[in-house]
């Protein structure tokens, strides 16, 4: 029955898909969605939940003449879409070509475009706001010290005893990262990282989790968010590496020929390990998003009901696969960093072997 | 804003707050979350330990006591059997004593009969001799008027009378 249910509404997909093909006056085209999804999966200067409610948030530039702070409403018309660059008239003049906002702040004269500022002189700006990924890895942030300072306070508060509420959901969280991710991979030193191990793995699990949630930031799905933590992953590995890891890197137990070879691929694989974390976990969230995101832009591109059921079936089973895929990530991720450390503490007898050999 | 490029924005906030997190959470998270579990961990292995020491001091226990039951019993089989010893020996003493006490009384009631015996048999001789005199005074009495026959006559009463 359902086997046959599906069949039935797959056909019916397949036929307004052609009959959408064959028409070609949609209202929306497909070109306009990839960018509005593009938009919703990158970063802005104000929190927009849905249309027409906007959190504004704090924008700091900084400009030659020092930080200039304002609210994201005051920029004029918002986030810079066609249609609000259309209804041009505000008090500082703001001009529109190509999508791009002119106006004037703190005796600066800003061109906003696809939400990054520029001076119209041509000077540099840089810009530390508080956007809408940063308002949410504070929210994230102040939700992990309210789970994790509870958990804490429950084993205070209940030393010697059986954990209790949200402490009895998160200890063998916590044990799993420690004896399987931890102890498992880096041996005997394992307890050094793992308040490390802890804080990436519950920081990435709850950010993607937050991410799920309608109006989120998708901030593990931002390659500046990823990149920072691989980089961290990167230094600890790299400050913690004992004599083995720089001898296995410098001088691998190969002939001495193939160390021309050698000696520059281990240098790469010193950085490609950190890259690849970066990589990983920006691009499995955020095609995640745009999964999720392109699904519900079927119906709207295709306006029709039978797209809208199986779109919104597929999507509701793909925001299921996403919750596993956001535990995932945040396992991939803490996984592989703890295997690096344990490749930098490691006490391998590489060497001797190589020379017992000969 | 670009999805590959990385805005140095989001970088500064990320990496300052994520830096702050992971003081604050090791600091005041993990460190005494991992010192708990850590003690919990100890505490029940110790209690399992302590647990395996008085599992084996109670079967050492109920070895000694049943070492203890096997001795109280060897005594108690030993004891008996002295006693049981020292009860045969008395009763053979006894049963000894006493048959030597009925044996001299037998003996003594023995010669006491026949003391009597013999005195009666004496007795009796003597009677009968008195008898056999008074029977020869009469038989004198009567024979003795032919002396011949008071003599064959003497003569085989006395003779009958050896006989007897």
């Amino acid at each position: 029955m359902l086997k046959k249910t599906l069949l039935l509404v797959g056909l019916l997909c397949l036929f307004q898909f052609a009959q959408a093909k064959g028409g070609g006056d949609d209202k929306f085209e497909a070109k306009d969605f990839s960018e509005l999804i593009t938009h919703h999966i990158a970063d802005s200067h104000g929190w927009e939940f849905f249309k027409g409610f906007t959190i504004p948030l704090p924008v700091i530039l900084y400009t030659d003449k020092g930080l200039d702070i304002f609210m994201s409403s005051a920029i004029p018309h918002g986030d810079g879409k066609h249609e609000d660059i259309k209804k041009e008239g505000h008090k500082e003049g703001a001009k529109a070509h190509d999508g791009a906002i002119t106006f004037e702040h703190g005796g600066n004269k800003y061109v906003y475009a696809h939400g990054h500022f520029a001076l119209a002189n041509g000077g540099h700006v840089m810009d530390f706001s508080i956007t809408k990924n940063v308002a949410s890895l504070f929210v994230s942030v102040a939700l992990l010290f309210f789970v994790f300072f509870s958990v804490s306070k429950g084993y205070k508060k209940r030393a010697g005893k059986a954990p209790r509420g949200i402490q009895s959901f998160f200890e063998p969280i916590i044990i799993f990262v420690r004896d399987d991710i931890a102890k498992e991979n880096i041996g005997p030193k394992y307890e050094r990282f793992t308040p490390y191990l802890l804080t990436v793995f519950f920081f990435i699990w709850f950010n993607n989790m937050l991410g799920l949630l309608p109006g989120a930031a998708n901030l593990t799905g931002n390659i500046a968010v990823t990149l920072v933590l691989s980089v961290i992953t990167f230094v600890i590995t790299t400050l913690s590496a004992n004599k083995n890891y720089w001898a296995h890197i410098f001088t691998p137990p190969v002939p001495k020929l193939l160390y021309i070879i050698l000696v520059p691929i281990e240098i790469i694989g010193m950085f490609t390990k950190p890259f690849s974390l970066m990589i990983r976990l920006f691009a499995n969230i955020t095609a995640g998003h745009i999964i999720m995101l392109s699904l519900f832009g079927l119906i709207f591109i295709f306006q029709s009901l039978a797209v809208g059921v199986v779109s919104t079936a597929f999507a509701t089973f793909m925001n299921f696969l996403e919750l596993l895929v956001a535990f995932i990530q945040a396992y991939v991720f803490t996984l592989l960093s703890a295997s690096y450390f344990s490749t930098a503490v490691e006490e391998h007898h590489h060497d001797e072997a190589h020379a017992h050999a000969h | 804003m670009n999805l590959v490029t990385p805005d140095i924005g989001l970088i500064f906030w990320q990496g300052i707050t994520f830096l702050v997190v992971l003081f604050i959470l090791s600091r005041y998270a993990w460190k005494p979350i991992m010192k708990a579990l850590r003690d919990r961990e100890d505490s029940i292995q110790n209690a399992l330990d302590e647990a395996a020491t008085a599992r084996k001091e109670v079967d050492e226990l109920k070895k000694s006591q049943a070492n203890m039951e096997e001795a109280a019993r060897i005594e108690k089989d030993r004891i008996l059997k002295e006693a049981k010893l020292i009860a045969d020996k008395n009763l053979e003493e006894a049963t000894t004593k006493a048959s030597k006490i009925i044996g001299d009384a037998e003996e003594a009631a023995k010669q006491a009969i026949d003391k009597e015996r013999q005195a009666a048999i004496a007795d009796i001789k003597n009677q009968i001799s008195t008898l056999s005199v008074q029977v020869a005074e009469t038989l004198l009495k009567r024979e003795l008027s032919d002396s011949n026959k008071q003599e064959n006559l003497m003569q085989e009463l006395i003779n009958d009378l050896k006989v007897n």
